[in-house]
């Protein structure tokens, strides 16, 4: 699952993103955005709500296409990285379709693909033992707890061993003790499996915790305000009490304070 | 087991005290039979007239099903055409809605007009008019009323229009066919029988019921209601049982939420 050329996991250059254009209804979500994401490396994306991050997690993805601009997913158009499986996604919503036993959600990207039922079984059963979830199977989603179904979710993206993995507020639906197991799980997923990840939130100390650098966005329109660099070397349950762990939760909230008041709002600090 | 016992004991008893009392009722007040005939004599009619009985139950339910059948194949196939043509679903969906507030059930009567006399077939299609109505509008609202996430991970995987059709619309419109199967299916019959009203051959259990009435058979006309009462039942139970092999992750919600189908949880 390394990846086989030096080209950046996403670029994006120049980018905007204008909804309902020349209406009057007309939004600016992004105004022109570049950043770059190495490969292996995990960046999130912060800012208030309507500052555009989930807008630009879906240019990256090619849900969208940008108003102006490019963006290019491992050295590719985003489009052509799309439908070479370049990249796998989820979402807030753990997204399972509830008639698919764990196992067959974990293969549905992998039918789509055109693969045969034995790698696809095969795959899928590696998968759960990554999210630790081998007992479950057989089972249903609605037999399983909020985390355990955005576990599946997190395997469901990975199935197909994609290089990247674009993750918009996945923990953002769970209680908090939760969320801090699954941000530690996708610590350990990330050690195993070397992708790059983007990953949108609303929480400072989840972005801290999980980002080499963290983007903080400002709104209307939307717009990089700062990006941090976050140098705490390997994470562990530890690192939520080290004191450079609350430098840098404390330099991200001056970053998103730094931003004019109005824009300020909407951003938690748990 | 136990716990079965106590869901459906309750509701048993309650059904036999209500026939014992209405017995006792008719024994002790000296009730006319032909103003209320004894549970007991509805019974012994019931037994006594059983291959009759049995008879017009099978024109009855043999209309009601093919009537069935037909009407929710109608109702699939004019759902999926208009969930990928917009112009057949702006047609229909209106029509369709408003159908529930007309007494459609007439239109037997010209049904009648044009076949023979003694063809089923009015009423069959009769059953099926009304049957795909309903299929057609939940079954065209599976369609549509997908999960936003589950569209938007097909997009991801570079999914094209067909898929999406396959894996997230048609498995989510399976459910919404069913929940109308649970009303269509007693619908049927009651549609099967209620036709028998409006002429043609006179040997279905509707038709059975007023001659027995007319001719003072009156314990006689109680036992095609029970019959007919028995009929609608069987389609309804059926009508589950199909749910709850097919789609099981909706029978377990029905259970835990009992309420209109959501993809979203």
């Amino acid at each position: 699952m390394s990846t086989t050329n030096d080209s950046p996991a996403v670029e994006v250059l120049g980018a905007t993103m204008t909804f309902n254009r020349g209406r009057a209804n007309e939004v600016v979500a992004l105004d022109p955005i570049t950043l770059t994401v190495n490969a292996g490396e995990l960046v999130a994306l912060i800012g208030p709500s309507g500052c555009g991050k989930s807008t630009l997690l879906r240019l990256i993805a090619n849900l969208i296409e940008p108003t102006a601009g490019t963006v290019r997913v491992n050295g590719k158009a985003a489009s052509q990285a799309r439908l070479d499986g370049d990249y796998g996604m989820a979402f807030q919503q753990a997204g399972l379709f509830e008639w698919r036993t764990v196992t067959r959600n974990i293969e549905l990207p992998l039918e789509l693909k055109g693969w045969d039922r034995t790698r696809r079984r095969e795959r899928a059963s590696e998968m759960l033992d990554l999210v630790r979830l081998g007992d479950f199977a057989d089972h249903h989603p609605w037999e399983l707890s909020g985390g355990m179904q955005q576990r599946v979710a997190i395997a469901r993206a990975l199935s197909f061993a994609p290089k990247l993995l674009l993750m918009d507020e996945p923990f953002g639906a769970l209680d908090e003790m939760t969320r801090e197991h699954m941000q530690g799980e996708l610590g350990q997923i990330r050690a195993k499996t070397a992708s790059s990840i983007v990953f949108v939130t609303h929480s400072i100390p989840e972005a801290v915790f999980l980002a080499n650098r963290v983007v903080v966005m400002s709104a209307r329109p939307g717009q990089i305000a700062a990006i941090i660099d976050i140098t705490l070397g390997q994470r562990d349950e530890l690192t939520r009490e080290d004191p450079a762990f609350f430098a840098h939760v404390t330099s991200v909230r001056e970053a998103l304070r730094g931003l004019p008041a109005s824009h300020g709002a909407g951003v938690d600090d748990r | 087991m136990k716990q079965r016992a106590v869901v459906v004991l309750p509701p048993l008893l309650c059904g036999a005290a209500f026939l014992a009392l209405w017995e006792l009722f008719v024994v002790t007040r000296h009730i006319k039979p032909f103003l209320l005939p004894k549970p007991s004599a509805i019974w012994g009619q019931f037994h006594g007239n059983f291959h009759l009985v049995r008879s017009s139950t099978r024109v009855t339910g043999t209309n009601a099903l093919i009537g069935l059948l037909l009407g929710v194949a109608a109702g699939v196939v004019v759902a999926l055409a208009a969930s990928r043509f917009r112009i057949l679903r702006e047609l229909i969906s209106p029509l369709a809605t408003s159908v529930a507030a007309i007494p459609i059930i007439v239109l037997v009567a010209i049904f009648n007009n044009l076949f023979s006399i003694t063809s089923e077939v009015p009423r069959r299609l009769m059953v099926a008019l009304v049957v795909f109505f309903i299929v057609f509008l939940n079954v065209a609202k599976g369609l549509e009323q997908t999960d936003p996430t589950h569209v938007e991970l097909l997009h991801s995987y570079g999914a094209t229009n067909a898929d999406i059709i396959r894996k997230v619309r048609i498995p989510n419109a399976l459910a919404y066919l069913f929940v109308a199967l649970r009303q269509a299916a007693p619908l049927a019959v009651v549609t099967a029988f209620v036709s028998e009203y409006f002429g043609g051959t006179q040997n279905g259990l509707g038709a059975r019921i007023t001659q027995s009435i007319a001719s003072s058979r009156d314990a006689a006309g109680w036992a095609y209601v029970l019959a007919a009462c028995l009929l609608g039942l069987a389609f309804f139970v059926l009508a589950i049982a199909i749910e709850h092999i097919t789609t099981p992750w909706r029978a377990r919600q029905a259970n835990e939420f009992s309420s209109i189908p959501t993809t979203r949880r």
